[in-house]
């Protein structure tokens, strides 16, 4: 049998088609000797496939806390005893907030709420937000708001928003074992509706929940089939409280193993770093990432947890020679 | 003189900072706004923003990052 990445050299890099679940799953076993060989050529494709910009982003939480779903690595849950309590945010912190994502020369501002789906005050709370964004300044708008119905998913176009992002969280076979009260299938609904709208897809999930290899592989061909323009990595921050709050942090080279995969997986999206990488990889892991396939940020803080300050990230960037993806660029 | 009594409580679990155990708290610190209100042990309401935080005690007011 070839070795796969000789073949990922031929078909990803030279072809642009992503490997095979099947595929994903050989090089999620591949050893630690060979880990600097799967970072080197996932970069090579990064670089050719999307180039050396970095999309840098900010995110803030419209709506914290007090959700009614039971994902089991998460803080918001109102059905844990975590240390999280509910908030709003008005409007004016969130152009402040917005204000502060653009002055690190970000791209992009994603506002996120905790909740299954937006109900008829969160919807118009986030029309009044990008309404009085847009009025003082130039970003694009992403919105993560949960399940979605056709009529929101309409709303969201009118209001100009460019991207939505919705994760499908880990593999469908180990979806069941995260999250009980929606299933693997709703979210998948939602994703075909923001597919169908025209706005950008943004889609990913969390390593280290308890998956296999082969889940974890799973999960990459299920991504790489929907064709999401972005993909969200993040690596299990196991939050007080919640049914995930004991589990172990996924080894570094996992980690990174994982990364490495995904971007043979999908040689042309949007993959960014997102949470937990702080901890799981440490102040290297934002180096090692980037060279390894990472083409875009979040940049600050998270939603309830806090990140490396913007500047440590820019300025590596700088110093990698990877430019900050302009408004109005495409990767 | 007056003595203020300034972290009674740990800012991350909200147990009495005499207490053993807040190992795990201080490595935590590191990436998360405080929690729990170091004078008086309530839950705060914290909101995070990508370059700060407030959290706010319903007794004692708000902290700013
Ligand atoms: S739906 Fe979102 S906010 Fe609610 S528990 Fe799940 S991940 Fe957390
Ligand atoms: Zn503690
Ligand atoms: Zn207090």
């Amino acid at each position: 049998m070839p070795d796969v990445l000789t073949t990922a050299r031929e078909q990803v890099l030279e072809q642009g088609r992503g490997l095979s679940r099947q595929q994903v799953l050989e090089v999620l076993r591949l050893p630690d000797e060979r880990l600097d060989e799967l970072l080197g050529l996932a970069h090579e494709v990064r670089m050719s496939w999307c180039g050396p910009a970095v999309e840098v982003e900010g995110i803030i939480s419209l709506k914290t806390g007090g959700c009614p779903e039971d994902c089991h690595f998460c803080s918001q849950s109102g059905l844990f005893d975590s240390p999280v309590r509910a908030a709003w945010l008005d409007v004016p912190a969130l152009v402040e907030a917005a204000k502060q994502t653009a002055k690190t020369g970000a791209t992009e501002f994603c506002i996120v709420a905790a909740v299954r789906g937006p109900d008829a005050r969160l919807m118009a709370q986030v029309a009044a937000g990008i309404a009085a964004i847009k009025d003082e300044l130039d970003i694009n708008i992403a919105c993560s708001l949960g399940i979605l119905t056709t009529e929101q998913v309409d709303e969201l176009v009118a209001l100009g928003v460019h991207r939505y992002n919705h994760n499908l969280e880990t593999a469908r076979s180990h979806f069941p074992n995260v999250v009980t009260t929606h299933s693997w299938e709703e979210r998948r609904e939602t994703l075909q509706l923001v597919r169908d709208s025209g706005m950008e897809l943004c889609c990913g999930g969390i390593l280290g929940m308890g998956e296999s290899v082969e889940q974890r592989a799973e999960f990459a061909a299920d991504l790489a089939e929907l064709e999401p323009h972005e993909v969200p990595l993040n690596f299990l921050n196991p939050r007080p409280g919640t049914p995930l709050g004991d589990a172990d942090v996924l080894p570094a080279a996992d980690a990174l193993r994982a990364i490495g995969a995904f971007r043979l997986a999908l040689p042309r999206t949007v993959l960014r770093f997102a949470g937990g990488r702080e901890l799981t990889l440490g102040d290297l892991g934002a180096r090692q990432g980037l060279l390894g396939g990472i083409n875009a940020v979040i940049v600050g803080n998270y939603l309830t947890t806090l990140g490396r300050p913007p500047e440590s990230d820019l300025d590596l960037l700088a110093e990698l020679q990877m430019p900050v993806k302009a408004l109005n660029a495409t990767l | 003189m007056s003595v203020v009594e300034a972290a009674s409580y740990c800012d991350q679990c909200g147990a009495p900072a005499t207490d053993a155990g807040h190992e795990r708290c201080a490595a935590r610190r590191e990436l998360e706004p405080p929690r729990f209100c170091a004078e008086c042990g309530r839950r705060m309401v914290v909101q995070v923003t990508p370059i700060g935080w407030t959290a706010r005690c319903s007794r004692h007011g708000e902290l700013t990052s």
